[in-house]
């Protein structure tokens, strides 16, 4: 290999470049020929949905896999990354999603590991603590060196993350999803981090979901949907729309047919529902929404802005506070009588958005899936025993009916396609005869053909009079099924639309917390 | 790797396994220079060659179901209950009570009731570490630790001060009243007219053993409860989407498995002793977790494995009698084969993937030489 | 009750405490590096025997010491193998190494020395004695000084002196030393260890082979220091009390320490009476051995502050999670 070609033209080499670097894990092919390159001194923004290949592609970049074909080049030098240790020395630090900190150790302690001079940890650590406050003023980063980080908001933990790569020398640092965990405060502190480090003449690699981030502070942007890079532009070229274009895509789906919707009185009624996760963020801020009987009303927005939390408060296993009433009785938000048997008794059925970790078990047969949550109902109890004839009686049917293949109810629920797994929950929640029906990403890894047959039957179900509640980050599906869009974003609601009277382009907006009127 | 079809799991896993349990067993064998050929003939003359041996067998192997099935049961529900050895101890305490202070005429009407002492005792030894469990989220590992050996000291306390009668050196309690002895197997053979060795403390605990292997089968597969368990512990996060309260199923579940390690007692204790000694478990608790690994949680596999570890125990008994290796032998292999099918089954797993993948690459080479 | 009573019971709780202090620190080396290890009885068992047995073959007290460390270390090298390397689950190798324990060591005691699963007993030589320290003798006459310092601080043999120091040391390793920063954060973060670019594998090998030469010690001190030789199943649950320790002292060197000397305390108390009276109450020798439980137990249950053991504690790494 001789020099590249960047460098031989009297420019500076880009401060990273990818080429074609593809990778899959069996059959899913997580990345397909990805090529970027990003000038040293900017912000470099990727952006795409969830299970776009994003973290696989940052994972290669850090060592933690390796690429099955393509190289990297950093400052122009092809550079192999076999290990975090590699990434570290050519200079690339990495604040992932979820931080890699030890929360019973000092900040000072967090940077130091792995990055000690010598045996012993004293002068290691006051020579630390002079470079961390040397990079604290020069990146206007100030943090406690001597606070214990898990008693850190977890902006200053971010900032603990950033601290780590630079006291490592990383010029290049990339982030993933690093609003996620953030308040809008938080975040804006972050993107005036991140500007300073910019002005620093450091490479910043910004990965999210989230239009209005990358329109905020990138310099250029690439976007990922289905493991390809769809398109790189630079940002001040481009706006919210174009790239919502590229991020959703233009899937081939036929246009549903259905009647207009006629909704009958209110089924399900939430008043200022509040939910707050396992590590004490509120992710639902205060949701008021009503789906009447004979509607669907879909809830847009990009991942992550509270639709998750949303649906397991209102299918029973996430406590939350502010009412739900279910046919126009209260039900209980938390302690005995919150539980999904509970909400499925007073005429709630769920599709939930993740059917690998919740919908299904994947070691039980097909027909024991069918039992799940409803192990209880008469239809399948006979006193202590469960009626395990019935439930093979009705999954045959529902095998049948839902065209589940292969049509075998003694078959894990593990060893059918996603599609077909797909099939298996929703025959079982829709044939659970319901009043209202929650669904979450119902046609997420699902393959085109079932996708057109699941959206029929909740349509059908809808003809049928019943309440359904659909979230799902495929703004096309939103549109295409809902009578009525809710778009969440940051735990609130943004705004509604009928789906008749509206488009993406505004939705777009929408989700990308942009309020009417704002210029975008 | 290709992932291994149930079957390889169920089945192979286990035997190959064994098999490389027996491999090492018979080296160490060869080690101290003995001949492992001779070993595996006493032992399967002295445990399966007459009814004497049959008797001691299923005798060990009847401790061994209770057991087995306790730990299983708990395995369900992914709790790794290792304290059966308490909680059968505590078991044999309640069985105790029950035939000493109980007027039970029969042994028709002292086998429930003492049973059902025994079960409640075993499930209470177990509720605590359960409920620490549950609402602390102690481990349930170390608790139970701990309970085996508070039971020990409480029962070594209760046989010496308070059970033993007082003119006695020994302690143990007084002998049961007769109306509480147990046919044995000799007993019950007898009425069919068979012939069995009447000296063998095989007794009709191995049908209520068998009786209660179809039990947690049938609580396992056919009942409401059993269905809740086993999706607790296949995926806590699709039982709490349905609505299964995680705080019910350790509970139930570690009250389950306390109460059969406590059923134990019906046999050595009620059924062989006639009375309750000191350390009457002789590591039974401990051998249910070898034969619940063993047996892949399933009463069926249950069964097959603690027919094999009573098999074991007592060849290493006859072993120990005729020839000089030490009956600790059978130790060796219980804990080669926890080993290999609890803690070492990724390689075993992954070793049997490598000779499938092998066997099926040079299957097809041939025929892709045909064609190239 | 008089000093020199009080100075024996102080004396055989220190030596009882010894082997307890070294396992309990072997296991906070492991657990702290989110390996559980609840094999410790089985690996000072092996030790126990291995000591002995080269004590017995060789003479020399140190030659045994180092067959005692060597053979634990190979057990915490299949624990190794068992739950790093192949992602096992950690109780179930730590039972199953357990045991193995308790069996070969009896088979190979056997096979060697025929007594019944025992070694001969140990002749002087071939055991640790007491260590006379300076001035000993010269200041056992001087009152107060005397009886404590001749009649317990010294005269004890070279393990418990090891032990003792031992902890300081741990203490030092493990928040003073790059190792320990290390070992700590393996235990509560893989990850954050992993994307530091340092090998969690290795750290866990590090700690899980600390963890083998300490039970290494502990189980020569019981056979060639605390007793003359090895007998079937001489560590007798000691394992499992020093685990009990390591929690009751919240995986923390010093106050591990303090757990073990509380005890060791209660088994010199057992083995010196058999029913302590207090004022009336008379209180069993049951109570006595089961109270290290019964304490821990307490503890668990979180009513006197709670014992959270290292976040990654028993959980397989992989990159992945």
């Amino acid at each position: 290999m001789g020099a590249p070609g960047a460098a031989t033209r009297g420019q500076t080499a880009p401060a990273i470049e990818l080429r074609g670097i593809s990778k899959s894990f069996g059959p899913v092919q997580a990345n397909r020929d990805i090529s970027i390159s990003v000038r040293p001194g900017t912000i470099h923004g990727i952006i795409g949905e969830n299970g776009a290949g994003k973290s696989t592609l940052m994972s290669i970049l850090f060592g933690f896999y390796r690429a099955d074909a393509g190289e990297i080049l950093i400052h122009g030098r092809r550079t192999a990354i076999p290990d975090s240790q590699a990434a570290i020395t050519a200079g690339i630090g990495m604040v992932f999603q979820h931080f890699k900190l030890v929360e019973p150790f000092t900040v000072l302690e967090n940077v130091i590991l792995g990055a000690e001079e010598g045996a012993l940890l004293r002068p290691s650590l006051r020579r630390a603590r002079r470079e961390l406050l040397r990079l604290e003023e020069e990146y206007e980063l100030q943090v406690d060196p001597d606070a214990v980080v898990g008693d850190l908001s977890v902006g200053h933990q971010q900032r603990v993350e950033i601290l780590k790569a630079l006291y490592r020398n990383a010029d290049i640092l990339i982030l993933d999803e690093p609003t996620g965990v953030l308040t809008p405060g938080e975040a804006d502190q972050l993107f005036r981090i991140l500007a300073r480090l910019r002005e620093e003449g450091k490479t910043v690699i910004l990965i999210t979901h989230k239009l209005r981030e990358i329109m905020d502070i990138t310099d250029t942007v690439s976007v990922m949907r289905r493991g390809e890079m769809t398109a790189t532009l630079k940002t001040a070229e481009t706006g919210p729309e174009e790239l919502a274009e590229y991020m959703v895509g233009r899937k081939v789906l036929m246009r549903l047919e259905k009647n207009p919707a006629r909704p009958g009185k209110p089924l399900l009624e939430i008043e200022n529902l509040r939910v707050t996760d396992d590590s004490g963020v509120e992710r639902v801020k205060g949701i008021s929404l009503n789906v009447r009987a004979g509607e669907i009303v879909g809830i847009a927005g990009v991942a992550g802005n509270g639709q998750t939390e949303l649906l397991r408060a209102l299918g029973g296993y996430a406590e939350a506070t502010g009412t739900i009433c279910i046919g126009g009785k209260r039900v209980p938000l938390s302690g005995p009588g919150a539980d999904g048997g509970a909400r499925r008794r007073a005429g709630i059925a769920h599709v939930p958005e993740d059917r690998h970790r919740e919908g299904l078990i994947m070691a039980f047969h097909a027909w024991e899936n069918m039992g799940l949550g409803y192990h209880d109902r008469p239809e399948y109890r006979r006193g202590i025993f469960i009626d395990n004839a019935a439930l093979r009686q009705k999954t045959e049917g529902r095998i049948r009916r839902f065209d589940v293949r292969p049509a075998d109810p003694w078959l894990p629920a593990g060893s059918f396609s996603g599609g077909n797994q797909q099939k298996l929950v929703i025959a079982r929640e829709i044939e659970s005869d319901p009043d209202i029906l929650l669904v979450g990403q119902p046609t997420r890894g699902v393959d085109i053909g079932a996708i057109e047959f699941i959206h029929r039957r909740i349509i059908a179900l809808r003809d049928a009079g019943k309440a359904i509640l659909l979230v799902s980050v495929e703004l096309e599906e939103v549109l295409s099924l809902s009578d009525r869009v809710v778009v969440m974003f940051d735990g609130r609601i943004m705004g509604e639309r009928q789906a008749a009277a509206t488009d993406e382009k505004e939705l777009g907006l929408l989700m990308a917390g942009v309020a009417q009127g704002d210029p975008a | 790797m290709r992932e291994l079809p149930q079957w390889v799991d169920v089945i192979v896993v286990p035997v190959v396994s064994l098999l490389l349990a027996a491999v090492i067993s018979a080296l160490v064998i060869l080690a101290i220079g003995e001949d492992p050929v001779l070993a595996l003939q006493t032992m399967v003359s002295g445990a399966l060659g007459s009814s004497y041996g049959w008797g001691y067998t299923l005798y060990y192997t009847t401790n061994f179901i209770f057991t087995g099935l306790a730990v299983s049961v708990a395995f369900q529900a992914r709790l790794f209950n290792i304290g059966g050895e308490g909680q059968a101890m505590v078991g044999g305490l309640g069985l105790a009570l029950a035939c000493l202070y109980l007027p039970l005429p029969h042994w028709i009407l002292a086998l429930p009731v003492a049973m059902l002492a025994a079960f409640i005792f075993g499930a209470a030894w177990a509720a605590l570490p359960a409920w620490l469990q549950a609402r602390r989220g102690s481990h349930v590992v170390i608790t139970t630790i701990m309970f085996n050996f508070i039971a020990a000291a409480l029962l070594n306390y209760l046989l010496v001060n308070a059970l033993r009668p007082p003119d006695s050196m020994d302690p143990a309690t007084a002998q049961f009243p007769g109306g509480t002895h147990l046919p044995t197997l000799a007993d019950l053979f007898a009425v069919f007219g068979i012939g069995f060795a009447k000296s063998a403390p095989v007794n009709v605990s191995l049908i209520v053993a068998l009786a209660a292997c179809f039990g947690v089968w049938l609580l396992m597969w056919r009942t409401r409860l059993g269905f809740a368990l086993r999706a607790y512990g296949n995926s806590e996060t699709a039982a709490s989407y349905a609505g299964i309260s995680p705080y019910r199923m350790i509970m139930v579940a570690m009250l389950i498995s306390g109460g059969l390690s406590g059923c134990m007692a019906i046999n050595n204790v009620m059924g062989e002793a006639e009375r309750l000694v000191l350390n009457a478990t002789e590591g039974a608790g401990f051998i249910g977790i070898a034969v619940a690994l063993m047996g892949r949680s399933h009463p069926v596999g249950v069964i097959l494995a603690a027919l094999l570890f009573g098999f074991l125990f007592q060849g290493g008994a006859e072993l120990a009698l005729w020839t000089s290796i030490p009956r600790e032998l059978i130790v060796v292999i219980q804990a080669l084969v926890i080993l290999f099918t609890g803690a070492l089954d990724n390689m075993v797993r992954g070793g049997i993937g490598f000779v499938r993948d092998v066997a099926h690459t040079l299957r097809e080479a041939p025929e892709r030489q045909g064609k190239g | 009750m008089d000093a020199s009573t009080i100075i024996e019971i102080l004396n055989s709780s220190v030596r009882l405490a010894t082997p307890l202090l070294l396992a309990c620190l072997a296991g906070l080396y492991s657990e702290r590096a989110g390996i559980f290890d609840i094999g410790l009885e089985g690996k000072m068992l092996t030790a126990a025997f291995f000591s002995a047995a080269v004590a017995v073959a060789s003479g020399s007290a140190w030659l045994g010491l180092l067959a005692g460390v060597v053979s634990a270390l190979a057990l915490s090298g299949l624990h190794g193998v068992a739950s790093i390397t192949f992602r096992g689950n950690q109780l179930i190798s730590g039972v199953a190494l357990n045991f193995l324990a308790a069996g070969m060591t009896v088979l190979v005691a056997q096979s060697w020395f025929g007594q019944g699963g025992r070694t001969p007993s140990l002749q002087a030589g071939a055991r640790f004695t007491p260590v006379d320290l300076p001035f000993a003798r010269a200041l056992a006459d001087t009152p107060v000084v005397g009886p404590v310092y001749s009649g317990f601080v010294s005269g004890h043999t070279l393990l418990v002196y090891i032990a003792v120091l031992a902890v300081p040391l741990t203490w030092w390793v493990l928040y003073r030393t790059r190792l320990g920063l290390r070992l700590r954060a393996v235990g509560e973060n893989p990850g954050a260890v992993d994307t530091a670019g340092v090998s969690v594998i290795r750290l866990r090998y590090m700690a899980v082979a600390i963890c083998g030469v300490l039970c290494g010690i502990a189980g020569s001190h019981m056979a060639t220091a605390l007793q003359a030789g090895f007998v079937k199943d001489m560590t007798a649950g000691r394992g499992f009390i020093a685990l009990a320790a390591l929690i009751f002292a919240k995986w923390r060197p010093w106050q591990a320490l303090g757990a073990c000397l509380l005890f060791g305390f209660l088994e010199a108390v057992a083995v010196r009476y058999q029913n302590l009276s207090l004022g009336g109450i008379t209180i069993p020798v049951q109570l006595m051995d089961a109270l290290p439980y019964i304490l821990t137990v307490i503890i668990l249950a979180g009513f006197v502050g709670k014992a959270i053991p290292p976040a990654a504690g028993g959980i397989p790494y992989s990159k992945e999670a």
